[in-house]
């Protein structure tokens, strides 16, 4: 990531791109799991990122977060960026609270931010409660809390909507709303639907869809 | 990344310890690890009286070399949890998504398991020197070569953690990994309790900051290798 975001420092010709492709590959082992991708994100849109199973979706987000190496093409992110996965990096044997002050001290973020993300997911009753002891959806939830408080421009959510109940689902969608109102942008990857927030995404939010079996190798 | 590096190193350094030493948790898998390896040194110490019988002279005269090779198969029993715990649950995949290198969280990693195994060693050890009634003279030497091989052990512990943390089956690899590493710091350890082997601290000194300067960038190198 720090190696993406050198290099494009001055060579930003729209302001408002967040993050761009041009001709991207990936390969894992000896698969090539998609090629020739070309997209770009800008500040405010929620792209759908969609494609069956086994397709390089987590595999995209992960080359996007710096995790996996670009295999051919360019791939440059211009802003900060929050990966949430299936997994959930908290202390297990500490409350909520307590496990996400320890990344809130990385990043820096305040405190206060916490009581809109944590009513949006409905975490506030779980905020005492063990990491080590929560269910599915109780997990996913305190994942998506730790991404929303990383305070990042861009979000890469991979199968966010797994698990949590529609409750949760309205909860998260309206989370990413605000996130693009206030200049954000999403990649939401996920063979389901987009959630919609209640009375769903006002104008400003660009909705966007990409399936990445058009570019499957 | 809006902290500073020492902030960065401190909460790293604050969390492990915090992990080793069970403090202000309610338990969990990876809870009071630093326990472990000194009532294993312990238990090596006092067994060794048991099968070579009370013979004081002899006891006197072989004891440090068994403190030495206890200290050391010691050292091996927390590399399995020293890294592949956080990097599957993800912790390696975030820092890195937050543009923290990995030789600081793995310099950060050898500190913190330093002070979670060097002082927990050194205070064992004085029960297993009252153990082999190790004669006063000596006991200074052997409180401060392990004093200076622990941050080598450290750092070597660390190293090979990272490297066997991708593996499946690594855990059966650490100590085939790490005894080889550890010999030179057990000879010289070991040999400078005889007569005129003063010298012996000094070399294993150097072996030992050696180790504890390459492993953080040795560690960096094996994480990044074993990220898919």
């Amino acid at each position: 990531m720090g190696e993406a975001n050198a290099k494009n420092k001055s060579a930003t010709d729209d302001a408002a791109i967040l993050l761009r492709c041009a001709k991207l590959a990936c390969m894992r082992g000896d698969r090539l799991l998609f090629r020739g991708l070309d997209m770009q994100l800008a500040s405010g849109e929620l792209l759908h990122l969609s494609g069956p199973n086994g397709v390089g979706k987590s595999s995209l987000l992960r080359l996007m977060a710096g995790l996996l190496p670009v295999f051919s093409g360019e791939y440059m992110a211009h802003e900060t960026l929050a990966l949430c996965d299936g997994q959930l990096p908290l202390d297990h044997d500490l409350p909520l609270d307590k496990a996400l002050d320890y990344w809130q001290k990385f990043d820096g973020t305040s405190k206060a931010q916490r009581a809109g993300i944590f009513a949006a997911l409905g975490l506030d009753e779980l905020s005492d409660v063990p990491v080590r002891i929560f269910s599915t959806g109780q997990r996913k939830r305190a994942a998506l809390a730790m991404t929303a408080l990383q305070g990042a421009k861009i979000w890469l959510l991979d199968e966010p909507g797994n698990g949590l109940d529609i409750a949760s689902q309205t909860g998260l969608a309206t989370l990413m709303s605000e996130h693009c109102q206030k200049g954000g942008a999403i990649i939401f990857a996920s063979h389901l639907p987009l959630p919609e927030p209640t009375g769903g995404y006002p104008l400003s939010v660009k909705c966007s869809a990409l399936d990445l079996q058009e570019f499957a190798g | 990344m809006s902290a500073g590096l020492t902030r960065i190193f401190a909460n790293l350094v604050i969390r492990d310890i915090r992990i080793a030493y069970n403090l202000g948790g309610s338990g969990g898998d990876a809870q009071g690890g630093f326990l472990l390896p000194v009532l294993f040194f312990i238990t090596v110490a006092i067994l060794y009286p048991f099968s070579v019988g009370p013979d004081a002279p002899l006891l006197q005269r072989t004891g440090t070399g068994i403190i030495w090779v206890a200290a050391i198969l010691s050292a091996i029993l927390p590399i399995d949890r020293l890294i592949s715990p956080d990097r599957n649950a993800g912790f390696y995949d975030q820092y890195a998504v937050r543009g923290i290198s990995e030789e600081l969280i793995m310099l950060a990693k050898i500190v913190s398991h330093w002070c979670a195994s060097g002082p927990p060693l050194l205070l064992a050890s004085l029960t297993a020197i009252a153990v082999m009634d190790i004669p006063n003279t000596e006991i200074p030497i052997v409180l401060t070569g392990l004093l200076l091989a622990t941050p080598g052990l450290s750092g070597l512990a660390v190293m090979i953690a990272a490297m066997i943390a991708s593996m499946r089956t690594g855990n059966a690899l650490a100590g085939l990994l790490f005894l080889p590493l550890a010999i030179p710091m057990l000879i010289f350890g070991a040999g400078s309790i005889r007569p005129g082997g003063e010298n012996g601290l000094l070399l294993l000194a150097s072996i030992s900051l050696l180790l504890t300067a390459i492993s953080p960038f040795a560690a960096a190198a094996a994480l990044r290798a074993g990220r898919e």
